[in-house]
């Protein structure tokens, strides 16, 4: 009952939507405040509809409902609370109704909030809105349907994937979803934006908290799944520079750029067509993303099997979507007014030169993932595109951006002084020379450019805080003066400072770990020991225990360093019974400098086991940069200017002191 | 600003067609080895199933076995730690090059996450030899499972 009452609310949600895509911009064409007011009903209702929807199905996974298809292919009673309850969307069809509940709570945050848009605008945004999760309620209603029943009722599950069994990929989707779905909302007010023929800095300042907000989610969304990859697979890495994991990445290089170019719209009313068209390609990414993982048109070791049936479908929605937007901007861009105009080396310039890096970035990465599809269909070979050429054609455009980043908060709007930018970065040069030097002193082995991208994180980090120091005025002004000043400063700058510091801590992450990692692989008999990175490694053995829907096969790991005993890991083989598939656990030693990470292969005759080692040093600096980011980005997404219903302008005398002009 | 814009692209584009000339890796299957003529030392995939009661473990953590796809088969030599969904009668995509006499030095195989995933590649290979057909499992599963549910 409570299975059908889920579906009737998805049917009687794809009808709401139906009628919230239609009136509302009818009524914004024809000038008719009660059409257009249906808009915030509908998008509430909708939402509503969807949690009903999306509760029932929660419901059937927690009861272990084996009636329903869905729960029986992805669902087993033994399953402990947490996972039956992520096992919602760690499947195609219960993640498609994450997905558009996640595209209603959107609609409705505009609906509740948005009370200060122009009707029009607010209409035409619900309404594009709408035709977006009309076409995901269709995919669902036709194509994948959670609430199919099953006759007769299977009285056991199959059992969700083991793999997925795992806290951070229990928030993995969710996280990455609202992502995803996030950049609809710059996507929706792009469209609205053409269909009015009219943006200008209100509509900047509208679109910069959601896309900040998406942004955030898929920051975090995406540093857990590589998190996840790091300690639930077992090999050790942290990205693969798989399609998979690009999809989830080109979206997200593209928010970052349309984060900035907002700005410059927003403050300065130039960029405008720019912007409208990052906005359209970066939900078009998202869309793209969702296609390919959900398509399994690329062989991806993140792949899951899938039906090709349903990637026809998500391309249709994908060449509706992109190619409407495109073809709406193609026709209507020519006729919005540019604003703003400003010299090569100011704010702008610099925020010019971050889009086009990032935008190029996107390409190349684009263009490394695609690749294998376009090839094939042209001549019919089948090739794979790996990481060395993303690290010889992205890696090389992060370089001048990063070098380029502590500039931009120091330059001037219109008219910047790089002299006295370069005066003010002085200290972080001279960190980054030392950073160099230090690097090269303590580390013996490793690539030669590797110091020198280290240096590069620390001068991303130093540059940041001189922003902020330079900001205060410390050098120039007493104490209390600069304490009054550090209280004054608005929370965005903060935010843009420690979201850039975030950057720099990930880029020292990335290469240490990419440079100096240890890897050993070996067989061990119980006794002996092994040695990486300066640790003893001593192998007592192996031990069987039972987990509460899996056995597993635990390796004893005795850890040592110079003699006295650290820690004992415990690597394990396990065999879960639904379904029966083997994974490994890894054991990992978090130490300040890095993590030592063993793995239990297999049994290699005569009581010796297969088992690889790794020491990845600073490898956590990556996920705690994409942290910081994220509390980078909260802060300036709680900043007063940027909240939404906050009073229009208020200047602050702190705030953008020009340099000497 | 717009011709440094074009600066950065052309750059770019120049980077990309550079890479994708370097390092893309082409896929083949045990037939194509013979029928194209891949000459040894090029990196290539080599993709399909784990031939049935062909894997062997050798010294240490090398691993030897072979790649079916029912007309061809082609010994891989392999030195580290299988993935632990690598199963005998499952689709395989391995990395690595051809050596003399016919054997694949593979310092990579693919793994997958789940069971019943099959690499595209392999797929559709396997699709267009009349092997394997969506939604069913591949031809040789039917083989007893090896050592590793053993426990």
């Amino acid at each position: 009952m409570i299975v059908e009452l889920g579906h009737f609310a998805l049917v009687l949600a794809f009808l709401v939507c139906l009628v919230q895509m239609v009136l509302p911009m009818w009524g914004a064409r024809v000038g008719d405040d009660r059409l257009m007011g249906v808009a915030e009903p509908a998008a509430l209702a909708q939402l509503g509809l969807l949690i009903v929807a999306f509760a029932a199905l929660t419901h059937a996974y927690v009861v272990s409902d084996f009636s329903v298809a869905n729960v029986y292919a992805n669902s087993h009673s033994t399953k402990p609370l947490i996972y039956r309850i992520s096992g919602v969307w760690g499947n195609h069809e219960g993640s498609m109704l994450l997905w558009v509940l996640i595209l209603a709570l959107f609609g409705a945050a505009v609906a509740a909030f948005g009370t200060n848009l122009p009707a029009t605008l607010r209409a035409n945004v619900l309404s594009v809105q709408a035709s977006i999760a009309l076409a995901f309620l269709l995919f669902i209603l036709l194509t994948s349907n959670p609430f199919a029943r099953l006759d007769p009722v299977p009285a056991e599950g199959r059992g969700l994937n083991p793999i997925l069994q795992d806290p951070a990929l229990a928030f993995h989707p969710p996280f990455l979803y609202a992502g995803y779905v996030g950049f609809s909302m710059a996507y929706s007010f792009a469209i609205a934006g053409l269909i009015e023929g009219r943006t200008d800095a209100a509509w900047a300042r509208w679109v910069r908290p959601w896309t900040l907000a998406a942004w955030m989610f898929l920051t975090v969304g995406i540093a857990m799944g590589s998190w996840w990859a790091y300690y639930e697979l077992g090999w050790g890495g942290w990205w693969f520079w798989d399609p998979v994991e690009n999809a989830s990445f080109m979206p997200w290089l593209a928010g970052t750029a349309l984060l900035h170019s907002a700005v410059v719209m927003e403050k300065r009313e130039a960029l405008k067509v720019w912007t409208i068209l990052l906005a359209i390609l970066t939900f078009s990414l998202s869309l793209m993303g969702a296609f390919l993982v959900r398509s399994g048109v690329l062989s991806s070791v993140h792949a899951f099997a899938v039906d090709p049936k349903r990637g026809v479908f998500i391309l249709a929605i994908l060449m509706v979507f992109i190619g409407g937007g495109l073809t709406l901007y193609a026709w209507r861009a020519p006729s919005l007014r540019q604003g703003g105009i400003f010299a090569p080396l100011s704010r702008e310039g610099g925020l010019v030169l971050n889009n086009v890096l990032l935008t190029t970035a996107t390409g190349t990465v684009l263009v490394g993932t695609l690749y294998p599809l376009a090839l094939e269909s042209i001549n019919g070979a089948k090739i794979s595109v790996g990481a060395p050429y993303f690290n010889a054609t992205f890696v090389p455009l992060m370089v001048p951006l990063l070098l380029a980043l502590p500039f931009g908060p120091l330059l001037a709007w219109k008219r910047g002084d790089v002299y006295a930018a370069l005066q003010r970065l002085m200290v972080a040069g001279l960190l980054a020379i030392g950073a160099i030097v230090l690097v090269f002193a303590l580390v013996e082995r490793g690539p030669w450019l590797a110091p020198f991208a280290i240096a590069l994180g620390v001068w991303v980090i130093a540059g940041a805080i001189s922003e902020l120091l330079f900001r205060v005025r410390v050098g120039n002004a007493d104490v209390a003066e600069i304490l009054r000043r550090l209280r004054n400063l608005p929370r965005s700058v903060y935010g843009t400072a420690i979201a850039h510091a975030g950057v720099g801590v990930m880029v020292i992450g990335i290469t240490a770990t990419s440079a100096w990692q240890s890897e050993t692989i070996l067989t061990m008999r119980p006794g002996e020991t092994t040695r990486i990175a300066g640790y003893e490694i001593n192998f007592k053995g192996v031990a069987p225990s039972d987990g509460p829907n899996y056995r597993e096969v635990i390796g004893l790991m005795q850890v040592s360093q110079g003699g006295s005993r650290i820690v004992e890991l415990a690597p394990s083989k396990r065999q879960y019974n639904a379904p029966p598939q083997a994974t490994s656990e890894a054991g990992i030693h978090v130490a300040l400098m890095g993590d030592l990470y063993v793995v239990l292969g297999d049994e290699a005759g005569d009581g010796a086991w297969s088992v690889r080692l790794y020491f990845n040093p600073l490898v956590r600096l990556i996920w705690i940069g994409a942290v910081i980011m994220f509390i980078g980005g909260a802060l300036s997404l709680s900043d007063r200017r940027l909240r939404v219903g906050a009073p229009r302008r208020v200047r602050r005398p702190t705030h953008a002191p020009a340099p000497a002009e | 600003m717009i011709a440094g814009a074009l600066a950065v692209l052309a750059v770019a584009v120049g980077l990309v067609l550079m890479a994708l000339s370097e390092s893309i890796v082409f896929f083949h299957m045990p037939s194509d080895i013979k029928a194209k003529a891949i000459p040894e030392g090029q990196r290539i995939r080599l993709g399909g199933l784990v031939a049935a009661g062909s894997v062997k473990r050798g010294q240490g953590t090398d691993v030897e076995f072979a790649i079916t796809d029912t007309a061809e088969q082609i010994t891989v030599r392999y030195r580290g730690v299988l993935p632990d969904l690598f199963r005998e009668g499952q689709g395989v995509v391995t990395e690595g090059k051809l050596e003399a006499g016919r054997i694949f030095r593979a310092d990579t195989v693919l793994a997958k996450h789940d069971e019943t995933y099959m690499p595209p590649e392999v797929a559709k290979a396997l699709k267009e030899k009349g092997l394997w057909q969506h939604g069913t499992p591949p031809p040789a599963v039917t083989v007893p499972q090896p050592a590793a549910e053993k426990k």
